[in-house]
């Protein structure tokens, strides 16, 4: 049997983490290929939806990371989306989504290793969650209801 | 309208980086070009390179953007295959005249297809890659350059010399061939002459104890370069030349050509070998997967530059040798390969067997380049380099003459990208009236209107040469975009930014109607404004443009996996297909660049900065901490050319005064910043505000207070500068001192402080020189690491040994042991090649203490520009953006970036200040079409985003509802995300299209 590879969504912000991929692209660091990125001008930008959306769609994980507080491209965009992270992780359980799947850091351009580090991590911890069947489950009941 | 007598152009000579970046600075600031190369197309040395130090960027990557951006500008005019025949007249008004070579190619019909190539009957040296493979007599440079059309070499051609053959002309589908293409003789006019004729690579053929001309094993750092690249003879794999056998273990002898008084006649240390040695063998240990066991045999590691310390330090830790002897011969062994005899530190003799030794040659100017020289009555010194002073580091003898690159003297790239940007600016300095005068205006086509249509995508996949290509199924990748909703054409590309493709780019989007273009490549963040401009070119509007990065965060890092990266790019070009499809045109915004600089710091490089403003007609504000100018300069006595440094800078403050462009004010620091690139409003701490279209950081650097070496403690022990004003006070004691001991490294290449503070191994040679010039039975001592007398500045360490000045090595982990006893003070030091303890009692123990950054965490703060993680301004990229921020607007100068001597902080605040004047020369300026919008219907008038905007640029209007100023949005998308309505929308980055991104992603 083959071992479960989790799927992330990762939003990072243009100006540090999405860098740091670039850089540890250019270093050559290898990491886990299971993420997607979508690139964000900020992490201020982030919609709590969009996390929510990964999940409802089966994302086994998602992944958010920006500027170093205080190194924000855009003042305090970093700031706000702490604050909206920090409680819609609070909401997580509620909903039926393991704390674990989601991961919020700061990493700014010229971290390429931390990125790695972090890669590495993030993806491990997901797998240790297992595949996220809530949403799955969920949708399917919709469709059958829908059927019906 | 120009004075009659001063012309608006400029002649930059040689098409590599350093003319590169000296055209586009001087076209971007109201020039006319006239680029003259004497070969079939620009790129230079850099095109020959697979990777550059220290970031290991990918050198065709980071050069391409620029030969394309150079080959389309406007107002550069590119005068390739040919030579400089006179240039009379003065400076304001020089008459040149130029013979352009036949090229035998008709450059408007050639497309480039390389038809003509394949039954071309000669193989001749191809010296793109070093002679290691061969070329036709019909030809293209390499295949990513600019411009990228053919040529034919005449001396070859059976045609052209005999009459025969002629099977190019046949085969060629576009009749571009013309066999009686003849030369031409062309004179034009300019007001300034910038020369960067760049350099050769030694020939080690004289070296006949080398063995370089009979014994294939050993070769030359750039052949070992090309087998490096991608594009290279063996396709980025390196072999024994000998049997083609992977080579197991690999020899770089340092300094072949350099440092070399009694063969080569090149005394200078060429600056670049070290690091590129250290940059060819990890890359080459990386290929290998590791096992390659690799040696550099060096004198002195010369690692002085930027990050470059860690970089050696990254090498020993990778298990790179490095081994302290300079290897006299070189012996073939009979089965491939050689043996090399060497001795060790120790003094032990060794003989050792190595696959390959690799010869790391210097950099040496042309003879062509010495003709030249001669001809146009230029200084230069015993080693054929441009004389220049400390002062004026890009200005030649001749009034009008200005250069940059390897012919002021040997140096690595972001050194010659800096005084590239410097030339321009010097350059133009006398021909500020005539700005504008001769410069064209781009017209870019009126975009077609394609909001309503049916979105048609075209997709491109990238190889990257083998970047890409050797991990992801680029084929695969392709058949799958074609399976993709709306997407309308998909296919492969070699090099996706070269200018072959982006011409095809243009005709595709017409030919298939395209109205989304994504390009599956590398990251946007280098290489989206290159794509959208060429999207601008075929009309289309530019922000109907996705990039999914398939190199960088793919094929570099799932290397090991690539059926996992394969499907990964898939991904990624569904994800950048789906964005594409709902993205709409959007406008951009003109607004009005205020023509002022803020100069932060008036030390040597913030004062250059603003008088190099001034003399291209802008104003300046120059805001100094301090109740003087001058900075760290005061403080120094004399350059390293010899040149009184307090006459200078009085010479410098008077200009500074008298400047009717400068506003100095001292005594006064940053206090609060506002705006954006050509609306900054800055208000110091005197509570004068300061409106400014640009800001120049030159805060400088501090010197290091040495924790060691009885320093505090007892009066004889002084750091450098301490010595220095001691100097220039003419101070008794030090006139009467007998015994001088001077220590390298205080501070600097510690674990703590891993880096060269660069100017210390120059300085105190040049002060030993002095002190020994004086008085000749002066005994003096230099404890050192490794001495780093880059460029010409090793003349001064020959001479300082030839007066008797003792210099000492010592090692980290057996530093130089300082007691007192009765004020006395006793220096133990280890000789490493006697083995003994000297036991010396100086009168004087001079500290070359380190550099340290004054850590400017709040200024940096306040603009939002970053620093390194050793305090220095960090620069948007170390290569070939080495005085910019990447925040707009935003540049850098003097130690504030990394520690320099005094002609490179010089010319680093001219590049600045010619940086700087490519934005405030335009009057209004475009800013980005990536802003926010409100959808007014869902507004409740509730403020939220007003509250969270970091830049006041939402209001609410009379309605009560919310409104965005454009010119002051950024794009951030907090609004967006904080809505309850949805209302705001950030364009670009909408709901819709992040959303879509999302559900492909899965």
């Amino acid at each position: 049997m083959s071992e479960f590879e989790p799927k992330v969504v990762a939003f990072f912000c243009n100006w540090c983490t999405y860098g740091a991929a670039d850089l540890a692209g250019v270093s050559r660091l290898d990491y886990p290929p299971n993420f997607r990125v979508v690139r964000l001008p900020c992490t201020g930008r982030l919609n709590p939806k969009f996390i929510m959306e990964a999940f409802k769609r089966g994302a086994d994980g998602v992944w958010v990371s920006g500027c170093h507080p205080g190194d924000c491209h855009y003042i305090a965009g970093n700031y706000h989306a702490r604050r909206k992270f920090v409680l819609l992780h609070s909401l997580l359980e509620t909903i039926g989504v393991e704390p674990n799947r989601l991961r919020f850091s700061w990493i700014s351009s010229a971290e390429a290793n931390k990125f790695q580090a972090m890669a590495r991590d993030v993806i491990e911890s997901v797998r240790a969650c297992g595949p996220n069947l809530t949403f799955r489950k969920a949708n399917l009941q919709l469709d059958l209801a829908e059927v019906a | 309208m120009a004075s009659k007598n001063i012309v608006g152009a400029v002649l930059v000579a040689g098409g590599g980086v350093a003319g590169m970046q000296a055209a586009l600075d001087l076209a971007n600031a109201g020039y006319y070009v006239y680029m003259v190369e004497k070969s079939l197309a620009i790129g230079g040395r850099m095109a020959q390179l697979d990777k550059t130090f220290p970031t290991n960027d990918c050198s065709m990557c980071i050069i391409s953007p620029k030969l394309v951006e150079v080959g389309r500008h406007i107002n550069v005019e590119l005068l390739t295959l040919t030579d400089i025949l006179s240039i009379e007249g003065e400076e304001g008004d020089f008459t040149v005249t130029v013979r352009k070579n036949p090229r035998y190619i008709d450059m408007s019909k050639c497309i480039a297809c390389g038809e003509c190539t394949k039954k071309c009957p000669k193989k001749l040296n191809n010296e793109y890659n070093e002679s290691l493979d061969t070329r036709k007599a019909i030809y293209v440079q390499y295949a990513q350059a600019v411009p990228l059309k053919y040529g034919i070499d005449a001396k070859e051609c059976l045609f052209i010399t005999k009459g025969k053959c002629g099977t190019c002309k046949k085969l060629c589908p576009a009749d571009a061939i013309n066999y009686e293409d003849k030369a031409e003789e062309v004179t034009f006019h300019v007001g300034s002459v910038v020369l960067a004729p760049g350099f050769t690579p030694f020939k080690p053929t004289e070296f006949d104890t080398l063995r370089y001309t009979d014994v294939k094993d050993v070769i030359t750092a750039l052949e070992f370069e090309r087998y490096l690249g991608a594009t290279g003879p063996t396709m980025g794999h390196v072999i024994r030349p000998s049997d083609h056998k992977d080579p197991k273990k690999l020899a770089f002898l340092q300094c072949v050509g350099s440092r070399e008084v009694n063969r080569a006649s090149n005394g200078y240390c060429s600056s670049v070998c070290c690091m590129y040695a250290i940059k060819e063998a990890l890359i080459a240990k990386e290929h290998s997967g590791g096992a390659l066991d690799v040696s550099i045999f060096y004198m002195d590691i010369r690692t002085f530059g930027k990050d470059f310390e860690k970089y050696y330090e990254k090498a020993k830790a990778a298990g790179i040798k490095f081994v302290r002897s300079r290897i006299h011969s070189i012996q073939p062994e009979s089965g491939g390969g050689v043996k090399l005899n060497y001795v060790t530190d120790g003094g032990a003799s060794t003989v050792e067997l190595f696959d390959v030794a690799v010869l790391s040659h210097g950099l040496v100017i042309t003879p062509e380049t010495k003709e030249l020289a001669k001809k146009l009555s230029l200084a230069t010194d015993c080693y054929n380099f441009a004389q220049t002073s400390t002062f004026a580091p890009v200005a030649l003898s001749r009034p009008g003459f200005y250069a940059c690159g390897a012919f002021t003297g040997p140096k690595d790239i972001p050194s010659s990208v800096m005084e590239a940007s410097a030339a321009a600016a010097a350059a133009t300095s006398k021909l500020t009236p005539a700005r504008g005068s001769l410069t064209k205006v781009v017209k870019v086509p009126t975009p077609v209107d394609v909001s309503g249509d049916p979105p048609r995508v075209g997709v491109f996949i990238c190889h990257c040469g083998i970047n890409i290509a050797s991990v992801v199924d680029v084929a695969k990748v392709v058949e799958f975009a074609k399976t993709l909703p709306f997407v309308e054409y998909a296919s492969n590309t070699m090099f996706a930014c070269s200018q072959d493709s982006q011409e095809k780019l243009v005709a595709l989007i017409k030919e298939y109607g395209l109205n989304r273009i994504v390009v599956s490549a590398c990251s946007p963040r280098t290489h989206e404004p290159l794509f959208q401009e060429t999207l601008a070119a075929a009309g289309l509007n530019k922000y109907l443009y996705e990039m999914a990065n398939i190199r960088n965060h793919d094929s570099w890092v799932h290397a090991g996996h690539p059926e996992e990266a394969t499907r990964k790019a898939m991904d990624m070009t569904e994800m950048a297909v789906a964005k594409a499809v709902l993205l709409s045109p959007l406008k951009e915004n003109v607004i009005d660049v205020d023509p002022t600089a803020l100069v932060i710091g008036g030390g040597v490089a913030g004062l250059n900065a603003a008088l190099t403003l001034s003399s291209q007609g802008f104003k300046s504000v120059i805001v100094e901490k301090d109740s003087k100018v001058g900075g760290n300069a005061n403080r120094i006595h004399s350059t390293t050319k010899g040149e009184s440094v307090a006459d200078y800078l009085s010479d410098l403050k008077t200009k500074v005064q008298n400047d009717p462009n400068i506003e100095l004010v001292l005594s006064s620091q940053v206090d609060k910043v506002d705006g954006y690139v050509g609306n900054f409003t800055t208000t110091l701490t005197t509570g004068q505000a300061v409106k400014h279209g640009v800001t120049i950081i030159a805060t400088g650097a501090k010197e290091h207070k040495p924790t060691e070496y009885l320093y505090g403690e007892n009066r004889r022990v002084v750091t450098q500068l301490e010595l220095d004003e001691l100097l220039k006070a003419d101070d008794q004691n030090v006139a009467k001192a007998e015994t001088f001991v001077f220590v390298q490294c205080v501070g600097s290449r510690e674990p703590e402080r891993l880096y060269c503070s660069k100017v210390c191994c120059a300085h105190t040679a040049h002060v030993a020189v002095e002190l020994k010039k004086n008085k000749p039975q002066a005994r003096i001592f230099v404890l050192y690491r490794d001495i780093r007398t880059y460029a010409q500045k090793e003349d001064l360490y020959k001479q300082a040994r030839d007066l008797g000045v003792i210099f000492i090595r010592y090692d980290l982990d057996s530093k130089p042991q300082f007691s007192e006893d009765n004020k006395k003070l006793t220096v133990k030091v280890k000789d490493p090649v006697s083995g003994h303890h000297l036991i010396i009692q100086p009168d004087y123990a001079v500290l070359a203490a380190a550099i340290v950054s004054g850590r400017e965490n709040e200024l940096a703060m306040k603009y939002k520009v970053p620093l390194d993680e050793d305090g220095w301004f960090f620069e948007a990229h170390q290569k070939l953006r080495p005085v910019d921020f990447a925040t707009d607007g935003m540049f850098m100068a003097g130690l504030a970036h990394y520690p320099k001597p005094m002609d490179e902080v010089v010319a680093q605040a001219q590049a600045a200040a010619a940086r700087a004047v490519t934005v405030l020369t335009q009057p209004k300026m475009t800013v980005g079409g990536i802003v926010a919008e409100i959808n007014q219907a869902r507004c409740s008038g509730c403020g939220v985003c007003k509250a969270v905007c970091p830049y006041s640029a939402i209001d609410l209007d009379d309605k009560g509802k919310a409104v965005v100023n454009e010119a002051m949005c950024k794009g951030c998308g907090n609004c967006a995300s904080s809505c309850r309505s949805d209302a705001p929308s950030l364009r670009g980055f909408t709901n819709a299209g992040l959303f879509a991104q999302i559900a492909t992603a899965l």
